[in-house]
């Protein structure tokens, strides 16, 4: 090793310290905590903490209100997702064909993205309120009690939550189609392509690997969600829109079960790193290494 | 011809996309006595009544200032920490390279929920619970992976040529730095410091958890616990809305070139 390449480890090692130092302190720690606390019983503020090993765990799998929230977190999840990516595909293409106010056109999509999730909270209440709200204004008939219905919560929810992340999806797709050489369509025009072969030949599986990484951006926030059911519903009515962070959230600081609340927690983050996982063996086999 | 009015069609199409922003700013300006009846959609006249409740009665003011304080001093200290480390990434020789930025990037998809626990005790342990410091850690846990990773691109877009002839000429590491990486640099640490703005002003979990009283509410949060004795004040709510949806307007307006540079460069980085 050479007299500059040491000096050089030796800088690198002092530049990255500190922020390695405040990662390990402020991530690492709490992860290594949340870990340990899950194997106890452990509630604050009675001065109880005594080790319980896997009982919480072994309580989870026999805990209906657990599989509930795991389910409507896998059904928030799904469809959410799902919607986005057919809605932002279809957002990008109508603004790749734009030729005027495309400035305008991103400015009107990311503000919905950019505000606080609890902004969005709010508005989606107001336009649901059953007597004064737009929804139902615009739907006629008679008013429907959005947030309040157990059948309606969970779709409003979505609706909120569709409506405040397909920019992002419409926005990297948008992107990538972009840098399509547009020789590519030419060439299959004169080979007689129609307008449908040269989407599914041409545009798809160029915008396959982009929709890839939207997938699992955008699973890994709706897997984690919380913000908007807490805001909008508080997890209700009878817990129809209560995610795996709300229920762990609950546990945590409301009935204020530090223990039994941090193996929520666990699972919900396993449940995550999980998926994580097998959507990064994806991208790695696609050649889109991260 | 054909062609403006497909784009105005589309156009048309997006304003309607962001009409749950634009119906709230509408509702921000209708009297108290028209909110709660549909038809008309039009105040007969348009107040600024609730901008002035809001602004002189509630904690929203308070709750601005805190979310600007935190906000800015999350960018900074997540800047200052990420440039450094990112410079070493970038360019440095370090063992275990690789792992480490998987790491970084790993850490961005933990779900907050996992650590607000323990969080919260450090906290209280350190006796800054309710206070700006507590947030701006909170905030940097999550921001400084991000700047790190995104940063480390940018850096390395940088021509290391032009480093070189630097050192010929006798610079140092932290002179090459400062005046040659740091300006080239600029656009990319511009949009990672609008994208720690905005996740800071954003955030609510931490920010909910963590404060008690106006010394350290952001509006998020303030917003989420609007008081309404008994009934709900619409209006109010509408114009504590729009306010707290102040910051990220000018930036997807203003400086929407950057915003999508950083967020671009966060998604598709390969």
């Amino acid at each position: 090793m050479t007299p500059r390449r040491r000096a050089d480890r030796r800088t690198g090692f002092l530049l990255l310290a500190p922020a390695l130092a405040v990662l390990v302190a402020l991530t690492v720690y709490p992860v290594a905590s949340v870990l340990w606390f899950s194997l106890q019983h452990r509630m604050p503020v009675f001065g109880i903490a005594r080790f319980a090993g896997v009982a919480h765990y072994a309580f989870l799998a026999e805990d209906p209100r657990f599989s509930n929230a795991a389910w409507i977190t896998f059904a928030f999840t799904t469809v959410s997702v799902g919607l986005e990516l057919g809605l932002g595909l279809l957002v990008a293409l109508a603004l790749r064909a734009q030729r005027t106010g495309r400035r305008l056109g991103l400015s009107l999509l990311l503000l919905a993205w950019a505000l606080p999730s609890v902004v969005t909270a709010r508005l989606f209440e107001w336009l649901y309120h059953p007597a004064a709200g737009l929804a139902n204004f615009l739907l006629g008939g008679h008013p429907l009690n959005w947030l309040g219905d157990p059948v309606l919560a969970l779709p409003g929810v979505i609706l909120a939550d569709v409506w405040r992340t397909m920019p992002f999806v419409a926005l990297i797709c948008y992107a990538r189609l972009t840098t399509i050489a547009p020789e590519l369509y030419e060439a299959a025009q004169v080979d007689g392509a129609g307008q449908l072969a040269m989407f599914r030949r041409i545009t798809l599986p160029l915008l396959s690997q982009v929709l890839l990484i939207g997938l699992l951006f955008r699973s890994l926030d709706a897997l984690r969600a919380f913000d908007l059911m807490f805001v909008l519903t508080g997890g209700g009515p009878a817990g129809t829109t209560e995610t795996l962070s709300v229920y762990a959230y609950r546990n945590l600081f409301q009935t204020l079960q530090l223990g039994f609340g941090s193996a929520v927690a666990v699972v919900a983050a396993a449940l995550v790193m999980l998926v994580a996982w097998a959507y990064l063996r994806i991208l790695r086999r696609e050649g889109l290494t991260a | 011809m054909k062609r403006l009015l497909r784009d105005a069609g589309v156009l048309g199409l997006l304003a309607v996309y962001a009409i749950p922003f634009f119906w709230q700013l509408l509702t921000s300006f209708k009297p108290e006595g028209e909110l709660l009846v549909l038809p008309p959609l039009l105040p007969s006249y348009p107040t600024l009544a609730h901008y002035q409740a809001v602004l002189e009665q509630s904690l929203i003011p308070r709750a601005l200032a805190n979310s600007l304080g935190v906000a800015a001093l999350t960018t900074l200290l997540a800047l200052v920490l990420g440039l450094f480390g990112a410079y070493a990434l970038a360019r440095l020789p370090i063992p275990g390279k690789a792992p480490l930025l998987l790491g970084v990037i790993a850490s961005t998809a933990f779900p907050p929920i996992a650590t607000v626990g323990p969080f919260y005790l450090l906290l209280r342990t350190l006796g800054l619970r309710d206070t700006w410091g507590a947030l701006i850690l909170a905030h940097t846990s999550f921001a400084l992976p991000l700047i790190l990773w995104l940063l480390t691109g940018f850096l390395r877009e940088v021509p290391e040529e032009l480093e070189e002839a630097a050192f010929l000429d006798g610079a140092s590491r932290f002179q090459v730095l400062r005046s040659i990486v740091l300006p080239l640099a600029a656009p990319g640490v511009a949009s990672a410091a609008l994208l720690t703005f905005l996740l800071s002003w954003n955030e609510f979990l931490f920010a909910y958890t963590f404060t008690a009283t106006e010394a350290s509410r952001t509006v998020p949060v303030a917003l989420a616990l609007f008081p309404g004795v008994f009934e709900v004040p619409w209006g109010d709510i509408a114009a504590a809305s729009i306010l707290a949806s102040l910051p990220p307007i000018v930036i997807v307006v203003g400086l929407q070139r950057y915003l999508v540079r950083g967020l671009l460069a966060g998604a598709l980085r390969e």
